[in-house]
Formats: structure tokens, C-alpha cells, sequence
């Protein structure tokens, strides 16, 4: 797989340097396969220190990396069946919206992901990972579903936002959104979250009102996708990325905030590397994680749930700063 | 729960329209109606509660001006007033050198002192029709009604009131969704104050929703669309995204006024469209129906 993205120029020139000399092959003097070993430790320790040092605007281009894997890949390699339901029982079929019962080494949990396309032709059918209300409506009806069979509930949340268009104001999609998180909190299984891309605004959080909110290493979680952030701050698009930055969307920046409980560490040079190391890590921290809130009552479960997000937020009293004032 | 403090309701309704921040004034005696254009005399139009006699344009109110038209004279009790936000993450503002950009805590300083309140929401309790009420009420004024973590916090404040007292909660929205400077702290006061709210819900205790003009983004996607019994002011923008972004989206324009309180009518998102001059008997009315 290529190194494509801008900060990767060095490594991509490293690799280039690689496969000159290794197409070589037997005619490779002792002196160039010494080369070729070098070049390859230093591609090794170069992608380290590029992905270790990443900045908040560099971790958003590995989060929408285009060959980044979707949720229907972690299924796939994760989950030993799962059955996709459809539809809301209303309007129609969300195809931003996969969901359904599966099975992760013999339990059986509720799966509800969001889902982008690869091709443009799969992008178009899933509306850019966009859901539409009746998305929302269907997770709404199979999370009520999984608490009626007492299944745990596994979300992974990877969209940019909910759907923006008008059909989606003419089908309520401030309602249907506001639903699943009145719904979620009073939900009597655990449930957890994971962003594995991009987690952007309420059409994130619609499906992430969690026991435990996990994070892979390169995804992103905010309020506002970067673009529309900027635009709404300073009529600019083109600020992007500046809007990342102020605005700490990174996993390594939200955790120190108390924001997400875990960071899932990604395979070198992000997860599109190597699908199947990021599948077993998904895995191993779900299995964890759900062994973990398993042990608790229904009573203690929604009590720690209310708790999680009832102290989200920072905020001060106007006697509090007077008296900081008054100190410095 | 927090120390409380009657709030004289003359506060914000000087007569002079200069202090009221975003509101379109033809000197001291006259405003301009945005919509038709008319010039309407101040006297009048206040006495017309700040809807346009010719178009039934409805003008931004103030919170203070809005719990004023609700809430039986003197019987409001204001709570939690002095929570204000803090800059969680010392957000810094783009370009820097910009003259009308400020950090964030700069801003809110700056907006504290043009709107002389603390937050974008006033909260506490009341009563309507002499049913009691706990109540908070959102002002556009203030950084455009955003929700920010003191927002939330003091919208859930109101709700647990209501759960405490055992009494009927309403929200009265106006917000053009999150606050952008507190990033995902904000994001996260919309599952807080759902959250709060399906506790009240459980305690089987009527939760009215009032939206007014506008009422967009995470406000609308959260505790403004979770009412028990939602209503609405005439016109106002309620959307979950704003109608600038639609069009870029959809690369359509939109004709004026697309998604309004009219079209959430029709759409079955709102259940009564109520002129500013029947809220207080309407609200009087369902609290009497789901006393
Ligand atoms: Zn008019």
C-alpha cells in the first residue's frame, strides 16, 4: 500500500528506494542489499516518529484515509456471523446505517455501525456514510430490540455527520437523532461505543451514548466536522484545519479531557496497514470491556451511564472567577 | 440545589431598543420590520409584543423578555445565574490578528458585557396560569444562543428541578446549535440534557418544548424535537441544518422560509404553531390537561 498522504513524502520516497532495489532481485550486490536493509529500518523508524508526532490536521486525513477500513470490514474479520436487518418499519431502508444481530467469539450482540462507501458507486448508495432519519430510526428500533433479548450493544461510529439534505428536515432528522439519545441512556444492556474514523457531530453521538467510548488511535471525534466548524466561525471552509486544532478532535487529546474512556492502539502507519491486527485489537478491547460491565447490575449499569455523561462539561461560577481575579 | 434570588423582571425592558442587541432600529422611535420592511412605531410594536402588525413577523425576544410574556407577573424565581462558561480548551480563535475575533474567553467577556447576562440560557421557576412550572429559557443575544457546557449544564438543572419539585418542565429553544469553541464538551451536553430529560420522563412528568426563532443544529437535535408537547412561534427556523447548508449540499436555493415552524407542522414534527400573544393561555391550557 502506498504512502499517499502529504506528511508521508519521506516514507513514500523510502519505499520507492525499497522496490528499486528489490526489483533487483538476484542481481543485487552485496553492497546494495546492505542498502536495501538499511532503507528498510529507517522506513520502519521514520513511520514511527511521523505517526507518533502526528498533528490533530494530519490524524484527520489518516481518519478519512481512503483505503482506512469501514465498519463492515471489522465484521467481517470479527464477528463469527452476523445477520444485517433493514429498515426503520416506517419509511424505508438507511444504507449509512448497518445493523443487526452478530456474534463475537459466541456472544451475541447487537451491532449498529455506520458504514461509508469505497467506490463511488457504493459511496452514492450509502450517501456518503451520511444517514438519513430512517437511519436513526433503525438503530433506534434494533437497540430497543437488543435490550428486549438482552443483548449487549456494540456500535462503531464512523461518519462525518448526519445526512444534511432536505428530505432529511422533511423526515425529522433533529428528531430522529434526539430519540436515540433519550433512548440510549434508560437502555437496561451495556453498550459501547467505538470510533474507529470519524465521529462527526450528532449524527456521531446519535449512536454513541455508551457504558465505555473507545477510540482508535488516529480517529477523530467532534462537534462539528473541521470544515463546517470553520465555516461557522469565520465564513471559511479553507480553515479547516486550523478549526481541528482549536478544537482538540484527536483521540490523544480527548482522553486527558475525560472525554473517551480508551485509546485503541492502530497498526504502524494506521490501520489501513494492516486490517486484520486492527480487527483482533477491536476485538480483544470489546471482549474486555464487555466482560468488565457484564459484572455489573442493571441498577449500577445505568447509574454509571447517567453519571458519564450528567458530568460532561466544564463550566465556572461568576464568584469563582471574581475571586481568581481578585487573586492574580 | 442553588441559592435562589427573585429577579425584578424591569431588568431588560427598557423602552429604548438601543440596548437590545441584534434588533433592526430606525433611531429610538421606530423599528424596521426584516421581513416586510415596514416602519413600525417602537410604542406600538412593543405593545403588539414585538410581532409585526402587517406581516406577523415575530422579533427575537430577550430571555427576560420572553419570561416575562410566559410567566405570571412577579412570579419567576431565577436559579444557578452566576454559572457561567469557562474555556475548557483554550481555544484559540483564526486568523488571530482579526479585529472582531476574539479567544473564547475574551468573546464571552465581550458577550457578557453587550448582553448583560451571564450565559445564553436563564433558568428557573415559575408560575404559568398559576400552575407551577420549571422552566428555562434560551437568548439568541448571547453568542447566537450556542450550547456550550454552562448552557447544558444549567438546561439539566432546569429538568432536575422538575423532577425535584415534582412539577412540569419547559424549555423555551433559540440557538443556532453548538458551541463550536468547546468542541466535543459540547457535543456532549446534547446526550446530558436528553438524558436528563428521559429521567423525567420515567417520573411521568410533561415536558413542553417552545421553539422559537431559531432553533437549529444540536439544540434541535437533543432536548428542543424531545417535547412531550412541542410547540412553536409563527416562522420561526427550526431545522437540524441551517438552510445556507442545505443549499450547498443539495446545490439548490431554497426558497425563503423552507424550513420553518410551518414546515415542521406539516412534516408532524411540531404539534401547534401558536402566535406569541396565545403562548401563555395555551401554556395554561396543557397544564391544566396533563395536570
Ligand atoms: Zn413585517
Amino acid at each position: 500500500m502506498a504512502y499517499d498522504l502529504e506528511f508521508e513524502k519521506p516514507l513514500a520516497e523510502l519505499e520507492k528506494k525499497i522496490s528499486t532495489l528489490q526489483r533487483k532481485g538476484d542481481r543485487l550486490k552485496a553492497e546494495e542489499l546492505v542498502q536495501l536493509q538499511e532503507a528498510e529500518r529507517d522506513l520502519r523508524h521514520k513511520t514511527e516518529e511521523i505517526y507518533k508526532n502526528l498533528t490533530t490536521w494530519q490524524t484527520v486525513s489518516v481518519a478519512r484515509h481512503k483505503d482506512r477500513p469501514y465498519a463492515a470490514d471489522y465484521i467481517r474479520l470479527m464477528c463469527n456471523d452476523f445477520f444485517e436487518l433493514h429498515g426503520d418499519r416506517s419509511f424505508g431502508d438507511d444504507h449509512a446505517i448497518m445493523a443487526g444481530p452478530a456474534t463475537i467469539d459466541g456472544q451475541t450482540v447487537m451491532l449498529v455501525c455506520h458504514q461509508k462507501g469505497r467506490d463511488m458507486k457504493e459511496k452514492q448508495f450509502r450517501n456518503l456514510g451520511m444517514p438519513h432519519p430512517e437511519g436513526y430510526r433503525k438503530a433506534h428500533r434494533l437497540m430497543k430490540q437488543a435490550e428486549k433479548f438482552n443483548m449487549p450493544i456494540v456500535t462503531l461510529i464512523d461518519a462525518s455527520g448526519a445526512s444534511p439534505g432536505l428530505v432529511d428536515e422533511e423526515r425529522g432528522q433533529a428528531e430522529a437523532i434526539a430519540a436515540t439519545l433519550y433512548l440510549m441512556p434508560r437502555l437496561k444492556v451495556p453498550i459501547i461505543s467505538t470510533i474507529i474514523g470519524e465521529g462527526g457531530s450528532g449524527g456521531a453521538l446519535a449512536i454513541g451514548v455508551a457504558d465505555r467510548v473507545l477510540m482508535f488511535e488516529h480517529s477523530i471525534y467532534m462537534v462539528a466536522a473541521p470544515e463546517a466548524a470553520a465555516s461557522i466561525m469565520w465564513r471559511d471552509s479553507a480553515h479547516a484545519s486550523h478549526a481541528a486544532t482549536a478544537m482538540r478532535i484527536s483521540a490523544r487529546e480527548l482522553l486527558p479531557l475525560g472525554l473517551i474512556d480508551e485509546i485503541l492502539p492502530e497498526p504502524l502507519g494506521g490501520a489501513h496497514r494492516n486490517y486484520n491486527q486492527m480487527a483482533i485489537t477491536l476485538k480483544d478491547a470489546l471482549k474486555r470491556q464487555l466482560a468488565e460491565i457484564g459484572k455489573l447490575s442493571v441498577e449500577e449499569l445505568l447509574e454509571q451511564r447517567y453519571q458519564k455523561f450528567r458530568n460532561m462539561g466544564k463550566y465556572g461560577t461568576l464568584t469563582e472567577q471574581n475571586l481568581a481575579t481578585a487573586q492574580a | 440545589m442553588a441559592k435562589e434570588a427573585a429577579v425584578p423582571l424591569t431588568r431588560q425592558t427598557s423602552s429604548s431598543n438601543e440596548e437590545k442587541p441584534g434588533l433592526p432600529s430606525v433611531g429610538n422611535i421606530a423599528v424596521k420590520c426584516p421581513k416586510c420592511k415596514e416602519i413600525l412605531y417602537s410604542r406600538d410594536w412593543e405593545k403588539n409584543l414585538k410581532v409585526c402588525s402587517r406581516c406577523n413577523h415575530h422579533f427575537r425576544l430577550t430571555a427576560y423578555e420572553r419570561i416575562e410574556l410566559l410567566a405570571d407577573p412577579g412570579s419567576f424565581h431565577e436559579l444557578d445565574a452566576d454559572i457561567i462558561s469557562v474555556d475548557p480548551l483554550q481555544f484559540t480563535t483564526f486568523p488571530p490578528a482579526h479585529a472582531d475575533q476574539r479567544n473564547y474567553g475574551e468573546k464571552l467577556a465581550a458577550e457578557r458585557k453587550k448582553t448583560g447576562m451571564n450565559e445564553a440560557v436563564v433558568i428557573g421557576h415559575s408560575t404559568v396560569e398559576s400552575k407551577p412550572l420549571a422552566m428555562a429559557v434560551m437568548d439568541f443575544h448571547f453568542m447566537g444562543g450556542s450550547m456550550g457546557s454552562a448552557v447544558g449544564e444549567k438546561i439539566t438543572r432546569a429538568i432536575e428541578l422538575g423532577i425535584e419539585r415534582n412539577i412540569p418542565v419547559l424549555i423555551a429553544s433559540t440557538s443556532g446549535g453548538a458551541r463550536m469553541q468547546e468542541g466535543l464538551f459540547s457535543l456532549m451536553q446534547m446526550a446530558k440534557t436528553s438524558a436528563a430529560l428521559a429521567k423525567l420522563g420515567e417520573k411521568k412528568l410533561p415536558y413542553i418544548s417552545l421553539l422559537t426563532d431559531p432553533t437549529t443544529g444540536g439544540v434541535s437535535a437533543s432536548f428542543a424535537m424531545l417535547g412531550d408537547i412541542t410547540l412553536a412561534e409563527p416562522g420561526a427556523l427550526v431545522c437540524f441544518t441551517g438552510p445556507r447548508v442545505i443549499e450547498q449540499f443539495m446545490h439548490i436555493k431554497l426558497p425563503e422560509g423552507t424550513v420553518n415552524s410551518e414546515f415542521g407542522l406539516q412534516h408532524g414534527m411540531i404539534d401547534a404553531v401558536v402566535h406569541r400573544r396565545d403562548l401563555r393561555s395555551t401554556l395554561g391550557r396543557i397544564l391544566r390537561l396533563y395536570a
